[in-house]
Protein backbone atom coordinates (compact mmCIF):
# COMPACT_ATOMS: atom_id res chain seq x y z
CA UNK A 1 0.00 0.00 0.00
CA UNK A 2 2.76 2.39 1.00
CA UNK A 3 4.79 1.42 -2.06
CA UNK A 4 1.86 1.99 -4.39
CA UNK A 5 1.44 5.51 -3.02
CA UNK A 6 5.10 6.47 -2.87
CA UNK A 7 5.12 8.96 -5.76
CA UNK A 8 2.04 10.92 -4.62
CA UNK A 9 3.38 10.84 -1.05
CA UNK A 10 6.70 12.33 -2.17
CA UNK A 11 4.94 15.02 -4.22
CA UNK A 12 2.69 15.92 -1.29
CA UNK A 13 5.50 15.84 1.23
CA UNK A 14 7.78 18.06 -0.85
CA UNK A 15 4.94 20.54 -1.47
CA UNK A 16 4.06 20.74 2.23
CA UNK A 17 7.71 21.15 3.23
CA UNK A 18 8.06 23.95 0.68
CA UNK A 19 4.93 25.73 1.89
CA UNK A 20 6.16 25.49 5.49
CA UNK A 21 9.39 27.19 4.38
CA UNK A 22 7.34 29.87 2.53
CA UNK A 23 8.52 28.87 -0.94
CA UNK A 24 6.27 29.58 -3.93
CA UNK A 25 5.96 25.87 -4.62
CA UNK A 26 4.04 26.10 -7.86
CA UNK A 27 6.32 28.70 -9.42
CA UNK A 28 9.41 26.65 -8.46
CA UNK A 29 7.80 23.53 -9.93
CA UNK A 30 7.13 25.22 -13.27
CA UNK A 31 10.61 26.76 -13.41
CA UNK A 32 12.20 23.36 -12.79
CA UNK A 33 10.01 21.68 -15.38
CA UNK A 34 11.09 24.26 -17.94
CA UNK A 35 14.70 23.32 -17.31
CA UNK A 36 13.70 19.71 -17.99
CA UNK A 37 12.75 20.66 -21.55
CA UNK A 38 16.26 22.01 -22.12
CA UNK A 39 17.77 18.68 -21.06
CA UNK A 40 15.34 16.79 -23.26
CA UNK A 41 16.42 18.73 -26.34
CA UNK A 42 20.01 17.64 -25.74
CA UNK A 43 19.10 13.98 -25.23
CA UNK A 44 17.16 13.58 -28.50
CA UNK A 45 20.20 13.69 -30.84
CA UNK A 46 22.19 11.28 -28.66
CA UNK A 47 19.33 8.78 -28.60
CA UNK A 48 18.65 9.07 -32.33
CA UNK A 49 22.26 8.03 -32.93
CA UNK A 50 22.25 5.20 -30.43
CA UNK A 51 18.84 3.69 -31.21
CA UNK A 52 19.46 3.71 -34.96
CA UNK A 53 22.53 1.51 -34.44
CA UNK A 54 20.77 -0.67 -31.85
CA UNK A 55 17.77 -1.35 -34.09
CA UNK A 56 20.08 -2.19 -37.02
CA UNK A 57 22.09 -4.58 -34.86
CA UNK A 58 18.95 -6.32 -33.64
CA UNK A 59 17.55 -6.73 -37.16
CA UNK A 60 20.81 -7.97 -38.69
CA UNK A 61 21.01 -11.21 -36.70
CA UNK A 62 24.50 -10.30 -35.47
CA UNK A 63 23.51 -10.87 -31.84
CA UNK A 64 22.39 -14.45 -32.55
CA UNK A 65 25.69 -15.17 -34.30
CA UNK A 66 27.71 -13.77 -31.40
CA UNK A 67 25.55 -15.70 -28.93
CA UNK A 68 26.43 -18.99 -30.63
CA UNK A 69 30.12 -18.21 -30.42
CA UNK A 70 30.03 -17.16 -26.79
CA UNK A 71 28.01 -19.94 -25.18
CA UNK A 72 30.93 -22.33 -24.45
CA UNK A 73 32.72 -19.49 -22.66
CA UNK A 74 29.64 -18.87 -20.49
CA UNK A 75 29.35 -22.48 -19.39
CA UNK A 76 32.97 -22.30 -18.32
CA UNK A 77 32.15 -19.22 -16.18
CA UNK A 78 29.19 -20.95 -14.52
CA UNK A 79 26.52 -18.93 -16.34
CA UNK A 80 23.76 -21.02 -17.99
CA UNK A 81 24.60 -20.80 -21.73
CA UNK A 82 20.91 -20.42 -22.61
CA UNK A 83 21.03 -16.86 -21.24
CA UNK A 84 23.72 -15.71 -23.69
CA UNK A 85 21.31 -13.71 -25.87
CA UNK A 86 20.03 -11.88 -22.79
CA UNK A 87 23.60 -11.03 -21.77
CA UNK A 88 24.38 -9.51 -25.15
CA UNK A 89 21.17 -7.53 -25.47
CA UNK A 90 20.97 -6.26 -21.89
CA UNK A 91 23.50 -3.38 -22.11
CA UNK A 92 22.11 -2.25 -25.46
CA UNK A 93 18.32 -2.32 -25.31
CA UNK A 94 16.03 -2.52 -22.29
CA UNK A 95 12.89 -3.53 -24.15
CA UNK A 96 14.67 -6.19 -26.21
CA UNK A 97 16.27 -7.60 -23.05
CA UNK A 98 12.87 -7.80 -21.38
CA UNK A 99 11.56 -9.63 -24.46
CA UNK A 100 14.43 -12.13 -24.46
CA UNK A 101 14.13 -12.59 -20.68
CA UNK A 102 10.37 -13.15 -20.82
CA UNK A 103 10.93 -15.73 -23.56
CA UNK A 104 13.46 -17.61 -21.40
CA UNK A 105 11.21 -17.44 -18.35
CA UNK A 106 8.17 -18.81 -20.18
CA UNK A 107 10.16 -21.47 -22.09
CA UNK A 108 12.06 -22.92 -19.13
CA UNK A 109 9.54 -21.96 -16.41
CA UNK A 110 9.81 -19.12 -13.89
CA UNK A 111 11.05 -21.45 -11.14
CA UNK A 112 13.74 -23.19 -13.19
CA UNK A 113 17.43 -22.39 -12.81
CA UNK A 114 17.47 -20.64 -16.20
CA UNK A 115 14.23 -18.77 -15.58
CA UNK A 116 15.39 -17.52 -12.21
CA UNK A 117 18.85 -16.57 -13.47
CA UNK A 118 17.30 -14.59 -16.33
CA UNK A 119 14.98 -12.78 -13.92
CA UNK A 120 17.81 -11.89 -11.54
CA UNK A 121 19.98 -10.68 -14.43
CA UNK A 122 17.15 -8.42 -15.61
CA UNK A 123 16.55 -7.11 -12.10
CA UNK A 124 20.15 -6.39 -11.19
CA UNK A 125 21.53 -4.66 -14.31
CA UNK A 126 20.68 -1.61 -16.38
CA UNK A 127 20.67 -0.65 -20.06
CA UNK A 128 24.24 0.62 -19.97
CA UNK A 129 24.61 2.18 -23.40
CA UNK A 130 21.29 3.97 -23.10
CA UNK A 131 22.29 5.41 -19.72
CA UNK A 132 25.72 6.47 -21.01
CA UNK A 133 24.21 8.12 -24.11
CA UNK A 134 21.57 9.98 -22.12
CA UNK A 135 23.94 11.22 -19.38
CA UNK A 136 26.72 12.30 -21.70
CA UNK A 137 24.21 13.75 -24.16
CA UNK A 138 22.62 15.89 -21.46
CA UNK A 139 26.01 17.04 -20.15
CA UNK A 140 27.47 17.64 -23.62
CA UNK A 141 30.38 15.25 -23.07
CA UNK A 142 32.54 14.29 -26.04
CA UNK A 143 35.45 12.58 -24.28
CA UNK A 144 33.90 9.75 -22.30
CA UNK A 145 37.25 8.42 -21.03
CA UNK A 146 36.86 5.18 -19.07
CA UNK A 147 33.13 5.45 -18.31
CA UNK A 148 32.04 2.75 -20.77
CA UNK A 149 34.62 0.08 -19.83
CA UNK A 150 33.92 0.66 -16.13
CA UNK A 151 30.15 0.42 -16.67
CA UNK A 152 30.59 -2.80 -18.66
CA UNK A 153 32.67 -4.23 -15.79
CA UNK A 154 29.69 -3.60 -13.53
CA UNK A 155 27.40 -5.39 -16.02
CA UNK A 156 29.69 -8.39 -16.31
CA UNK A 157 29.96 -8.61 -12.54
CA UNK A 158 26.16 -8.36 -12.35
CA UNK A 159 25.70 -11.31 -14.72
CA UNK A 160 28.24 -13.48 -12.92
CA UNK A 161 26.77 -12.54 -9.55
CA UNK A 162 23.23 -13.28 -10.78
CA UNK A 163 24.16 -16.81 -11.84
CA UNK A 164 26.08 -17.34 -8.61
CA UNK A 165 23.38 -15.88 -6.31
CA UNK A 166 20.63 -18.02 -7.83
CA UNK A 167 22.71 -21.15 -7.31
CA UNK A 168 23.58 -20.12 -3.77
CA UNK A 169 20.03 -19.26 -2.69
CA UNK A 170 17.92 -21.82 -4.55
CA UNK A 171 20.18 -24.76 -5.29
CA UNK A 172 22.43 -25.14 -2.28
CA UNK A 173 23.95 -28.57 -1.90
CA UNK B 1 35.89 8.71 -29.02
CA UNK B 2 34.71 5.58 -27.24
CA UNK B 3 31.15 6.12 -28.38
CA UNK B 4 32.33 6.78 -31.94
CA UNK B 5 34.19 3.45 -32.06
CA UNK B 6 31.27 1.52 -30.54
CA UNK B 7 28.74 3.20 -32.80
CA UNK B 8 30.74 2.57 -35.96
CA UNK B 9 31.36 -1.04 -34.92
CA UNK B 10 27.65 -1.59 -34.32
CA UNK B 11 26.66 -0.13 -37.69
CA UNK B 12 29.36 -1.95 -39.69
CA UNK B 13 28.62 -5.24 -37.92
CA UNK B 14 24.91 -4.87 -38.69
CA UNK B 15 25.57 -4.19 -42.36
CA UNK B 16 27.96 -7.15 -42.70
CA UNK B 17 25.72 -9.54 -40.77
CA UNK B 18 22.64 -8.26 -42.55
CA UNK B 19 24.19 -9.02 -45.93
CA UNK B 20 25.57 -12.39 -44.79
CA UNK B 21 22.33 -13.64 -43.26
CA UNK B 22 20.05 -12.17 -45.90
CA UNK B 23 18.49 -9.67 -43.53
CA UNK B 24 19.62 -6.63 -45.54
CA UNK B 25 16.07 -5.42 -46.11
CA UNK B 26 15.26 -5.66 -42.41
CA UNK B 27 18.43 -3.76 -41.46
CA UNK B 28 17.63 -0.79 -43.66
CA UNK B 29 14.10 -0.69 -42.31
CA UNK B 30 15.40 -0.92 -38.76
CA UNK B 31 17.74 2.06 -39.19
CA UNK B 32 14.84 4.38 -39.93
CA UNK B 33 12.65 2.73 -37.33
CA UNK B 34 15.33 3.24 -34.65
CA UNK B 35 15.66 6.94 -35.40
CA UNK B 36 11.91 7.40 -35.10
CA UNK B 37 11.78 5.32 -31.91
CA UNK B 38 14.38 7.60 -30.28
CA UNK B 39 12.17 10.66 -30.68
CA UNK B 40 9.12 8.72 -29.48
CA UNK B 41 11.06 7.55 -26.42
CA UNK B 42 12.10 11.10 -25.60
CA UNK B 43 8.55 12.36 -25.97
CA UNK B 44 7.23 9.58 -23.77
CA UNK B 45 9.68 10.45 -20.99
CA UNK B 46 9.30 14.22 -21.39
CA UNK B 47 6.46 14.55 -18.89
CA UNK B 48 8.10 12.51 -16.15
CA UNK B 49 11.43 14.25 -16.68
CA UNK B 50 9.91 17.72 -16.38
CA UNK B 51 7.85 16.66 -13.36
CA UNK B 52 10.87 15.45 -11.38
CA UNK B 53 12.96 18.44 -12.40
CA UNK B 54 10.16 20.56 -11.01
CA UNK B 55 10.14 18.58 -7.76
CA UNK B 56 13.92 19.02 -7.52
CA UNK B 57 13.56 22.77 -7.91
CA UNK B 58 11.02 22.88 -5.06
CA UNK B 59 13.38 20.76 -2.94
CA UNK B 60 16.26 23.11 -3.70
CA UNK B 61 14.39 26.32 -2.89
CA UNK B 62 12.93 24.90 0.31
CA UNK B 63 16.24 23.53 1.58
CA UNK B 64 15.02 19.93 1.56
CA UNK B 65 17.72 18.82 -0.87
CA UNK B 66 20.37 20.32 1.38
CA UNK B 67 19.04 18.29 4.30
CA UNK B 68 19.17 15.13 2.21
CA UNK B 69 22.65 16.08 1.08
CA UNK B 70 23.88 16.41 4.65
CA UNK B 71 22.50 12.96 5.44
CA UNK B 72 24.29 11.23 2.55
CA UNK B 73 27.45 13.32 2.68
CA UNK B 74 29.67 10.84 4.58
CA UNK B 75 29.13 8.25 1.84
CA UNK B 76 29.08 10.55 -1.18
CA UNK B 77 32.20 12.53 -0.38
CA UNK B 78 34.19 9.31 -0.70
CA UNK B 79 32.64 8.46 -4.06
CA UNK B 80 32.85 11.99 -5.46
CA UNK B 81 35.86 13.59 -3.74
CA UNK B 82 36.40 16.37 -6.29
CA UNK B 83 32.89 17.81 -6.20
CA UNK B 84 32.35 17.34 -2.46
CA UNK B 85 32.73 21.10 -2.03
CA UNK B 86 30.17 22.02 -4.69
CA UNK B 87 26.82 22.20 -2.91
CA UNK B 88 24.72 22.34 -6.09
CA UNK B 89 26.23 19.13 -7.45
CA UNK B 90 26.06 17.31 -4.12
CA UNK B 91 22.38 18.21 -3.72
CA UNK B 92 21.58 16.75 -7.14
CA UNK B 93 23.60 13.58 -6.52
CA UNK B 94 21.92 13.08 -3.14
CA UNK B 95 18.49 13.33 -4.74
CA UNK B 96 19.58 10.92 -7.49
CA UNK B 97 20.86 8.37 -4.97
CA UNK B 98 17.70 8.66 -2.86
CA UNK B 99 15.48 8.10 -5.91
CA UNK B 100 17.56 5.05 -6.90
CA UNK B 101 17.29 3.59 -3.40
CA UNK B 102 13.52 4.13 -3.38
CA UNK B 103 13.30 2.24 -6.68
CA UNK B 104 12.08 5.33 -8.54
CA UNK B 105 14.06 4.83 -11.76
CA UNK B 106 11.87 7.40 -13.52
CA UNK B 107 12.84 10.04 -11.00
CA UNK B 108 16.48 9.01 -10.66
CA UNK B 109 17.32 9.73 -14.30
CA UNK B 110 16.26 13.41 -14.43
CA UNK B 111 17.94 14.07 -11.08
CA UNK B 112 21.12 12.33 -12.23
CA UNK B 113 21.09 14.27 -15.49
CA UNK B 114 20.97 17.52 -13.60
CA UNK B 115 23.92 16.40 -11.50
CA UNK B 116 25.81 15.50 -14.68
CA UNK B 117 25.11 18.91 -16.15
CA UNK B 118 26.29 20.71 -13.06
CA UNK B 119 29.48 18.61 -13.02
CA UNK B 120 30.20 19.27 -16.70
CA UNK B 121 30.36 23.01 -16.02
CA UNK B 122 33.75 22.41 -14.40
CA UNK B 123 35.19 20.41 -17.31
CA UNK B 124 33.20 21.13 -20.47
CA UNK B 125 33.18 18.32 -23.02
CA UNK B 126 35.31 15.94 -20.95
CA UNK B 127 33.99 13.35 -18.49
CA UNK B 128 35.73 14.05 -15.17
CA UNK B 129 36.46 11.24 -12.72
CA UNK B 130 33.37 12.18 -10.73
CA UNK B 131 31.13 12.23 -13.80
CA UNK B 132 32.39 8.79 -14.81
CA UNK B 133 31.57 7.56 -11.29
CA UNK B 134 28.07 9.05 -11.52
CA UNK B 135 27.41 7.31 -14.84
CA UNK B 136 28.79 3.99 -13.57
CA UNK B 137 26.68 4.14 -10.40
CA UNK B 138 23.60 4.83 -12.47
CA UNK B 139 24.25 2.07 -15.01
CA UNK B 140 24.50 -0.35 -12.09
CA UNK B 141 21.73 1.15 -10.02
CA UNK B 142 20.29 -0.82 -7.15
CA UNK B 143 16.65 -1.67 -7.68
CA UNK B 144 14.90 -2.57 -4.43
CA UNK B 145 11.70 -3.94 -5.96
CA UNK B 146 12.07 -5.13 -9.58
CA UNK B 147 8.37 -4.88 -10.42
CA UNK B 148 8.63 -5.39 -14.20
CA UNK B 149 10.50 -8.68 -13.88
CA UNK B 150 8.12 -9.82 -11.15
CA UNK B 151 5.25 -9.10 -13.53
CA UNK B 152 6.85 -11.26 -16.23
CA UNK B 153 7.32 -14.14 -13.77
CA UNK B 154 3.74 -13.83 -12.56
CA UNK B 155 2.50 -13.94 -16.15
CA UNK B 156 4.53 -17.14 -16.70
CA UNK B 157 2.59 -18.82 -13.87
CA UNK B 158 4.93 -18.26 -10.93
CA UNK B 159 3.15 -18.35 -7.58
CA UNK B 160 5.81 -16.42 -5.67
CA UNK B 161 7.32 -13.94 -8.16
CA UNK B 162 9.23 -12.06 -5.46
CA UNK B 163 11.21 -15.06 -4.18
CA UNK B 164 14.13 -13.82 -6.31
CA UNK B 165 14.48 -10.59 -4.29
CA UNK B 166 17.45 -11.66 -2.11
CA UNK B 167 19.29 -12.88 -5.20
CA UNK B 168 18.55 -9.62 -7.04
CA UNK B 169 19.81 -7.55 -4.12
CA UNK B 170 22.96 -9.62 -3.76
CA UNK B 171 23.71 -9.43 -7.49
CA UNK B 172 22.98 -5.67 -7.56
CA UNK B 173 25.27 -4.92 -4.66
CA UNK B 174 28.09 -6.97 -6.17
CA UNK B 175 27.59 -5.29 -9.54
CA UNK B 176 27.64 -1.78 -8.04
CA UNK B 177 30.77 -2.61 -6.02
CA UNK B 178 32.49 -3.97 -9.12
CA UNK B 179 31.53 -0.82 -11.03
CA UNK B 180 32.86 1.48 -8.31
CA UNK B 181 36.08 -0.54 -8.03
CA UNK B 182 36.52 -0.47 -11.82
CA UNK B 183 35.90 3.29 -11.97
CA UNK B 184 38.30 4.03 -9.11
CA UNK B 185 40.92 1.70 -10.60
CA UNK B 186 40.63 3.06 -14.12
CA UNK B 187 40.76 6.63 -12.80
CA UNK B 188 44.30 5.91 -11.66
CA UNK B 189 45.33 4.43 -14.99
CA UNK B 190 43.60 7.05 -17.15
CA UNK B 191 45.82 9.99 -16.44
CA UNK B 192 46.66 10.87 -20.05
CA UNK B 193 43.89 13.39 -20.62
CA UNK B 194 44.81 15.37 -17.53
CA UNK B 195 41.22 15.75 -16.52
CA UNK B 196 41.54 16.96 -12.98
CA UNK B 197 39.87 19.47 -10.83
CA UNK B 198 41.17 23.00 -11.38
Amino acid sequence: MFLAMIVPLILGGVALFGMARRVDVYQAMVAGAEEGLGILVRIVPALVGLLTAVYMLRASGALELMARGLSPLLSALGIPPETVALLLVRPVSGSAALGVGAELISTYGPDSLIGRTAAVMLGSTETTFYTVAVYFGAAGIVKTRYAIPAALCADLAGFLAAAWAVRLIFYRG
Amino acid sequence: MAMAVIWTAMVVLSVVCGLATGNAQAVSGAALEGAAAAVELCLSMAGVLCLWMGVMEVMKRSGLSELLSRLLRPLLKRLYPHVAGDRKVMDCISANVSANLLGLGNAATPLGLQAAREMSRHSPGVASDDLCMLVVCNTASIQLIPTTVAGVRLAAGCCNPFDILPAVWLASVLSVCAGIAAAKGLARLWRDEACFWP
